[in-house]
């Protein structure tokens, strides 16, 4: 893989892996919009985040804020039609995916980034066995006789911790509980050895004693590989838990972006803040929760100026005028408020 | 107030697990509900939290008589629901109303906001005369802070919040005193999650309504019930106010419960004493004997596998706990600063 460009600030690993730290993935600036025949959607406005190895980034955002369609994007997923990309760029190692050839962007999935997703049930194939289809990346894409694909996946099954992994790989997903099936699913997304690896919404369908050992074991798995991790979630409880940074998105964008510890100590935009003080949280018998009023936009018909001027308990004429850009304020902190500023510094 | 309002005792709701088509045998049952009692206090919000399975949502049905239960009995008021019939069953279910999970497959998308808010009257016309249902429409619509203005349109051009609202009104419309909720907040986005939990206290506080609360998420549960049982593979393993619960558990499976909820707080990340359950939870089909947490317990001896646990108050304690070994363990989930 020497052909490939690493962009900037990278240098070669000093970790000892032998893979090169530093940019891993970059989305700039990307545009996606579903066209419906009720009109169009614009369901992505402008999305710019990266990912280096080793960290963890979350997405965090609400139903319908593009969360998981970027991730689609990234991953050459996305149904199109309707989907539309108008704009912008996906960069693996500085090589844009989104003018790859399909032939080219194939290579990557698995190998250089592969996906969580969070319905175990649907995303396995039902009429074969788990073990085949974890088997099935080996033999079509390391070229591995059955026995030693066979070898290799129950190898798997085992490194998720799947009790009894030989004789588990001929079972069917639905013999699995939903626990397991989101196991093999992470054995059959790391069994190319990704450098990335987008888990979307990987606990949300399950039980909070189950999410713990699924959160512990993608975290495990993530130190000993040194991948980068995008999570995406709208479960403000499991970002605290294991982020590095946060990306909120809002209605299509990045709306901030901080380090997980000063994002939740000092958010820099009204929506962060409003999403902090709507959660219930288990350690307080709050009395009445502060919610944000109102709902989210529909986005063939979002408001002019900022997406939240709506909702927003701060908005200033200002902000139904102008789109506040995401702009840094300090280290390693964008906002996309006018009032960023005041609102760090206000006590 | 310490009028019981319902009354649950020994609760059991055995589902048949059947083969064959012809020749039907039953091979076994699965115990959704094995033996709970409870009572609900007048005004009271009673939470019931547990992983899938435990038999919370089996315990709203038989609650809403909508099944028999297998054995024990469920006490409305001193009557007992399941042997009503008739015209006492039909006022019976007026003061018992339900609130579903899910607000996108629980209303007729043929039917308008004021058809589905009005079609209780239907039944129980001497709650409202025809005259004035769609008055009485408006009025709940108002309540549940909806627009009246919108009595004419379907629940698909309606968020997931709104309709979680307007299934709030249905539940409202014949007064009832008893609300139970199934999840009520679970399909729900955070910020909109915060709307309803409000208008939940809101209507408690103005109507005197009394809430069965089911849910699998547990701070949810603190932030609006009274009292909280935890249910375990159909049985209630501890039981008590919302503080005894969440400060002080006894029972090891609620501590490692509380302990796996994630804080949205990360300068708790590393200071956070996390209990890992090995495994998953049990068939209801058969579920180990004596005490039914024992698979997943680091605490269990020899004993919790003959004896079940009775959920009593032991020393050490001061509320209904059913483990041999219940005892108070250092926190679970603090935020002093």
């Amino acid at each position: 893989m020497s052909d490939i460009l690493v962009s900037e600030q990278s240098a070669p690993g000093a970790d000892g892996s032998g893979r090169p730290s530093g940019r891993l993935l970059e989305v700039d600036d990307l545009r996606v919009e579903f066209r419906t025949r009720d009109g169009v959607a614009k369901v992505i406005n402008g999305v710019t985040y990266h990912v280096d190895a080793g960290e963890t980034l979350a997405v965090l955002g609400e139903s319908g804020s593009g969360k998981s369609v970027t991730a689609q994007t990234i991953m050459g997923i996305l149904d199109m039609p309707p989907g539309f990309v108008t704009g912008g760029r996906v960069r693996f190692h500085g090589k844009d995916m989104l003018t790859m050839s399909a032939e080219e962007r194939r290579r990557i999935r698995g190998e250089g980034i592969a996906m969580i997703f969070q319905d175990s049930l649907s995303a396995l194939n039902p009429v074969f066995t788990v073990g085949f289809q974890i088997a099935e990346q080996f033999r079509i894409r390391r070229g591995m006789s059955r026995s030693d694909a066979k070898k290799r996946a129950i190898e798997m099954l085992d490194q998720v911790k799947i009790p009894n992994a030989k004789g588990r790989f001929s079972n069917y997903p639905h013999q699995f509980s939903g626990g397991m099936r989101q196991r093999a699913m992470i054995a059959m997304s790391l069994a190319l050895d990704p450098e990335v690896l987008i888990a979307d919404e990987p606990t949300t369908a399950l039980d909070v004693t189950v999410q713990a050992q699924i959160m512990d074991l993608l975290g495990e798995l993530q130190r000993e590989r040194r991948m980068g991790m995008i999570l995406i979630t709208h479960d403000l409880g499991v970002v605290a838990d294991v982020a590095d940074r946060i990306a909120v998105m809002y209605a299509g964008r990045i709306v901030e972006e901080a380090d997980v510890y000063d994002l939740y100590a000092k958010p820099a935009h009204p929506y962060t803040l409003g999403l902090l003080n709507s959660i219930p949280r288990l350690d307080e018998r709050g009395q009445q929760l502060r919610t944000i009023k109102g709902l989210p936009p529909n986005l063939m018909n979002i408001p002019p100026g900022c997406p939240f001027n709506p909702r927003c308990p701060m908005a200033q004429p200002v902000c139904r005028e102008t789109i506040p850009p995401l702009l840094q304020i300090g280290t390693g902190r964008a906002s996309a408020c006018h009032f960023a500023e005041e609102l760090v510094n206000r006590d | 107030m310490t009028e019981h309002i319902i009354e649950v005792r020994d609760l059991v709701k055995h589902y048949p697990v059947t083969r064959g088509v012809v020749f039907k045998k039953t091979i076994g049952q699965v115990k959704a509900v094995d033996g709970v009692s409870f009572d609900l206090r007048a005004g009271e919000t009673l939470g019931v939290v547990g992983e899938s399975g435990c038999g919370k949502s089996t315990l709203s049905r038989v609650l809403m008589n909508l099944e028999k239960p297998t054995a024990g009995t469920v006490h409305y008021k001193g009557q007992d629901i399941s042997k009503l019939s008739g015209g006492a069953l039909r006022r019976l279910r007026r003061q018992i109303q339900l609130v579903m999970q899910d607000p996108y497959t629980s209303l007729n998308p043929r039917m308008t906001v004021g058809d589905l808010i009005g079609e209780p009257f239907e039944i129980h016309p001497e709650v409202a005369p025809k005259g004035s249902r769609r008055d009485k429409v408006k009025e709940l619509l108002d309540l549940v802070g909806l627009n009246p203005e919108h009595i004419n349109r379907y629940p698909h051009q309606f968020s997931g919040g709104q309709r979680q609202r307007i299934g709030i009104a249905r539940a409202l419309a014949l007064r009832p005193e008893v609300i139970v909720c199934d999840e009520p907040v679970s399909a729900l986005d955070v910020s909109i999650q915060a709307q309803v939990m409000n208008l939940l206290e809101k209507l408690q506080n103005e109507l005197g309504l009394s809430y069965v609360f089911i849910a699998h998420d547990l701070s949810v549960v603190r932030h609006l019930s009274d009292r909280v049982a935890v249910m375990y593979l159909g049985k209630i393993v501890e039981i008590g106010t919302e503080d005894e619960i969440y400060e002080r558990p006894t029972h090891p499976y609620t501590q490692a419960l509380l302990s796996a909820v994630p804080v949205p707080d990360p300068t708790l990340r590393d200071n956070k004493a996390i209990i890992r359950l090995t495994g998953d939870v049990p068939s209801p089909i058969s579920p180990p004997s004596g005490c039914r947490f024992r698979t997943r317990c680091w605490k269990a001896q020899d004993v919790c596998a003959e004896q079940p646990p009775l959920l009593e108050i032991r020393s050490g304690s001061d509320h209904p706990s059913a483990c041999h070994f219940a005892e108070k363990r250092e926190i679970v989930a603090t935020h002093e600063a």
